[in-house]
């Protein structure tokens, strides 16, 4: 199974590269972009049949590593 | 008796020899410790999670240190109550195996800063800074990308009514001046049992006058008396 792992800064936390990027679309002539987001996917491959049990692993992996939960969110998707 | 410092090596660390070097300069008994290692060795009375770039900051900087062997003896040594030192990449891999609150984010303004900064010492009530005044300004090099310190509202509330604010980014005067976005311009904390410290400052290249600055002997020499 693939696991597709998505890790963004949580809300409230300041997204200083998604601001630097947001700055240069709209000064680029992008004049309709409102907000920009910088995060980071993490594409997992498992010897796993299971999708809940993938996701439970996944999970904990994201707790333990993949994510600071202190500042990042995450979410997680499980691919056949 | 001489203090007894252990200073921990990641593949990527450099500034274990400067923090060796420095430690040397003020009589210590010194011992680089690899990574791999399962265990502190006896007899040690300080630990220093030196600066560099562990891993390659892979991932997010401090990530992927806190997964290796000698950690698991790292956060048994804090919990028995020994002093553990991260300064630099030793800060966010501390933040990052959570012996410290808080997290380190990319700087504000997204570039690498790397020069001498002044820092206005918070607290001395602490076996690092006690041989320092409160209201110190010292002039100590900066040389990081991910030193923005953060942790929220309710963290940084206890951070202050714990007294575990140590050191603040400020200009020569002593008024803050923050470099790189840090919560309250905070450059370096320490846990609620005050035997955990960090700091994104590097106080072992501050020992010679020659080399700019050696207001770091101070800041060091306290683990020395405590």
């Amino acid at each position: 199974m693939k696991a597709i792992v998505n890790v963004f800064l949580k809300n409230g936390v300041l997204d200083s590269q998604g601001k630097a990027v947001q700055h240069a679309l709209t000064g680029h002539g992008f004049a309709n972009v409102t907000d920009v987001r910088v995060g980071k996917q993490i594409i997992i491959e498992m010897n796993e049949n299971n999708g809940e049990s993938a996701k439970a692993k996944v999970a904990q992996m994201c707790e333990d590593l993949l994510a600071n939960t202190v500042i990042e969110d995450y979410s997680i998707e499980i691919q056949a | 008796m001489k203090t007894t410092v252990g200073i921990i090596q990641f593949p990527g660390t450099n500034c274990e020899y400067d923090a060796q070097n420095a430690f040397k300069t003020l009589g210590c008994e010194t011992q680089i410790l690899w990574h791999k290692e399962n265990s502190i060795p006896q007899g040690t009375d300080l630990l220093i999670v030196a600066g560099g770039f562990s891993y390659g900051d892979y991932l997010r900087s401090g990530a992927i240190a806190k997964m290796s062997p000698i950690m698991k003896a790292v956060k048994e040594f804090a919990d028995n109550g020994g002093k553990v030192l991260g300064i630099c990449n030793g800060f966010q891999v501390l933040t990052e195996c959570g012996l410290l609150p808080g997290a380190l984010k990319r700087n504000e303004g997204l570039h690498f800063i790397s020069r001498h900064h002044h820092l206005k010492v918070i607290s001395k009530n602490n076996p690092f800074l006690n041989q320092c005044n409160v209201n110190d300004v010292v002039n100590i090099p900066i040389a990081h990308h991910d030193g923005n310190f953060f942790i929220d509202p309710q963290g940084l509330s206890e951070l202050y009514a714990n007294d575990q604010v140590l050191l603040k980014y400020t200009d020569a005067q002593g008024n803050i001046s923050n470099p790189n976005g840090s919560v309250d311009s905070i450059a370096g904390i320490c846990n609620l049992g005050k035997n955990v410290f960090g700091l994104m400052p590097h106080p072992e290249r501050a020992m010679e006058s020659l080399l700019g600055s050696e207001d770091g002997r101070r800041m060091l020499e306290g683990f020395l008396s405590a």
